[in-house]
């Protein structure tokens, strides 16, 4: 178990690795010079702050030294949180603008993910016993996974956001109010983020139901479900064991879908204009801020390979086989 | 007399038509009987296992009866069938190595069973152990996973399992095939021994290796595309076959009844015909080498002999 997890980590120690690398070499190997690039299109008017940030940048970039010596300086700047400071939101750190943009787009994430997945599998697996649930879910999550979600994610802002007006269609929270803890600040801030969260909900919804109603026919069909059915098995068993038995590939299914669901999410921010990680990156790309880029795919990067190792393990303590490979049980 | 069939006929509804897979079979099987069910692949030999059980959703009752100790075993009616399952008629499936489910312990999957079928783990626990002992397990095995066991050790966690309720019938189907030399006898001698100890009743034995269950059967049942064509006890069948597709199986055997040899059902030229539109009359005749103008007709299945039943215009 433990070597299993220690390889596992190996691997996404190299992955990181290799992120981390990439990223660096981005703006370096940019043709032309980055830094004048960047801060001319940057449009940054005071001069005292143009010099600043020139010579800041100049020496960050550290051209004069070896490459090496380039590369370490950066990975010692990671590993103290230090990404370097904005450009566009000049001079707040990074760091500072990431962390600031991180809730929002964990509060998308976490609850459209975990939500969708929970429902569309519980939809599923009923959908698998029940003839009319079956034909009003399949089509409807055909239908919700085959729409574009660009699509659908516009039809929601227009009709529940526009034309009925029951929720902002833009933005985190309204410009009136300041963030504070209060009751009018959170329902502002619900109200506002209902709808992103629908839409990613939405799309994912159909898949998980889909996937889990054939995952269920397909253990209901199992041999071992026939042998239990002609031991005269009452249905109730055998329908246990097919749910968490089809359960099993879902959960792989989450992992594989994760990083899928990130960049989803970066859309849904910027067709909402919610201040997440994704309106981060719009912004930064239009500004050419290329180290909060950095910054921001560094986080995307670290943020699926945590998600990932979280599930490799869950997926092993609740499956056997793999369990039973690991520990190298077998006789 | 515990097991009484009568031209039973049980179809598969496929999308081109009825499979007639089994078409009127008769047969009967004695207290304490082994009887060996052998035929060429695709002859019905597991459907015909599987009627007496459960009939899975694609399978359809056409006709004929099943009587288990006097009492009529309504194979139609899944509900009714449900007390009969496991306590009177239990099955060693053809997919033994795969039969049980991949997650759960094997222990824990018998014990969830055992009280769906309203007996205390408990009660059994003793009789579960002796019985792993007998068939040469540990009884840790229950502690495992299904995929921890070798599959000679799944296939005889699944004997256990289903003999576990002392059933009156036991159908066997290929228990031994997936299973080297030595193995193969060693659970064909369980299974006789499961029968003398009186776990089991009567037990069909489904196989395509007829030297192995001329060892352990009392009769040999032959059977040949959705009929039976012969039944015997099983000296009869290996020395003195009546039907000529059994003459040409057992001619088929490289050496009748050496030990070591394995018997394959092979050897007899053509193919048996399908069984979408089956042909009428013998269903052997294109292939046999004594037909004549009659075979057009189908022949019944008479007894020739005191327990010795074939079906053939030759022999009648
Ligand atoms: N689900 C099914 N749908 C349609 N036809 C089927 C189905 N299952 C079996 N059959 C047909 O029924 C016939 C009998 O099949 P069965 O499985 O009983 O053969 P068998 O004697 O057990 O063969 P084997 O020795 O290969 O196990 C075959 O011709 C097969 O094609
Ligand atoms: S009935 Fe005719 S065709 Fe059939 S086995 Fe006998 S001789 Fe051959
Ligand atoms: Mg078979």
């Amino acid at each position: 178990m433990w070597r299993y997890i220690g390889r596992k980590l190996f691997v996404y120690l190299l992955t990181f690795i290799v992120a981390v690398t990439i990223n660096w070499m981005i703006p370096r190997f940019m043709p032309g010079d980055p830094v004048q690039s960047m801060l001319s299109r940057a449009q940054v008017s005071d001069p005292e702050a143009l010099e600043a940030m020139t010579s800041y940048y100049e020496n960050l970039f550290g051209l004069n030294a070896p490459l090496y010596e380039q590369y370490l300086n950066f990975w010692a700047g990671l590993l103290r949180g230090d990404l370097g400071i904005s450009v566009m939101r000049y001079p707040e750190p990074v760091t500072d603008i990431i962390l600031g943009a991180v809730p929002y787009t964990l509060a998308l994430l976490l609850p459209a993910i975990l939500l969708s997945w929970v429902v569309g599998n519980r939809f599923g697996a009923f959908a698998a016993r029940s003839k009319i649930l079956d034909n009003t879910v399949l089509p409807v999550g055909y239908i919700l996974t085959a729409t574009p979600y660009m699509w659908l994610a516009l039809l929601l802002a227009w009709s529940l956001g526009i034309v009925a007006g029951i929720f902002p269609a833009s933005g985190g929270y309204s410009f009136s109010l300041r963030p504070e803890f209060s009751w009018l600040f959170i329902s502002d801030l619900i109200s506002h983020w209902f709808l992103p969260f629908l839409s990613m909900f939405l799309v994912a919804l159909g898949g998980w139901a889909i996937g889990m109603r054939n995952m269920i026919i397909y253990e209901l069909e199992a041999d071992y479900a026939n042998y239990l059915q002609a031991l005269g098995a009452p249905r109730k068993l055998i329908r246990r064991y097919a749910f968490r038995n089809a359960m099993l590939p879902q959960i792989t299914g989450l992992a594989v879908q994760l990083g899928t669901i990130i960049a989803g999410s970066l859309l849904t921010e910027i067709v909402f204009n919610y201040p997440g990680l994704g309106s981060l990156i719009l912004d930064s790309l239009n500004n050419r801020d290329f180290f909060l880029l950095q910054g921001v795919f560094l986080f995307v990067v670290v943020g699926v390979l945590i998600a990932n190792f979280i599930i490799d393990i869950v997926y092993v303590l609740i499956d056997p086989r793999t369990r039973v490979q690991m520990t190298g049980g077998s006789s | 007399m515990t097991l009484r069939v009568n031209d039973l006929k049980v179809y598969y509804q496929t999308l081109r038509g009825d499979v007639r897979a089994l078409d009127g079979v008769t047969f009967d099987l004695a207290d304490g009987e082994i009887m060996g069910l052998a035929g060429e692949s695709g002859c019905g030999k597991t459907t015909l296992g599987k009627s007496m059980i459960r009939l899975d959703s694609r399978m359809r009752h056409v006709g004929g009866t099943i009587e288990l100790n006097g009492k009529d075993v309504p194979i139609a009616d899944d509900d009714a069938m449900v007390p009969l399952r496991y306590r009177e008629i239990s099955l060693i499936p053809q997919y033994a190595m795969s039969a049980l489910n991949p997650t759960r312990k094997i222990g824990r999957m018998v014990n969830e069973l055992l009280r769906a079928r309203g007996v205390r783990p408990a009660d059994i626990a003793d009789e579960l152990n002796r019985r792993l002992e007998l068939v040469g397990l540990d009884t840790d095995v229950l502690n495992r996973f299904p995929i921890e066991l070798s599959g000679g050790m799944k296939q005889r966690v699944v004997m256990v399992i289903s003999t576990l309720l002392d059933p009156s019938l036991l159908i066997a189907d290929e228990v031994t095939s997936a299973l080297d030399v030595s193995t193969q006898r060693a659970v064909a001698e369980s299974m006789v021994e499961f029968r003398d100890r009186g776990y089991v009743k009567s037990m069909i034995f489904v196989t395509h290796d007829i030297s192995l269950v001329y060892q352990m059967a009392d009769t040999i049942m032959v059977m040949y595309a959705g009929h039976i064509v012969e039944k015997a006890p099983a000296a009869t069948i290996i020395n003195e076959p009546k039907h000529p597709y059994t003459q040409m199986l057992i001619g088929a055997l490289p050496e009748v009844g050496s030990t070591m040899v394995q018997g394959r059902l092979e050897g007899i030229p053509g193919t048996p015909p399908g069984l979408l539109n089956p042909p009428t009359g013998c269903r052997f005749k294109d292939r046999c080498p004594m037909a004549f103008s009659k075979c057009s007709e189908q022949p019944p299945l008479v007894e020739i002999e005191p327990g010795h039943w074939a079906a053939c215009w030759k022999t009648g």
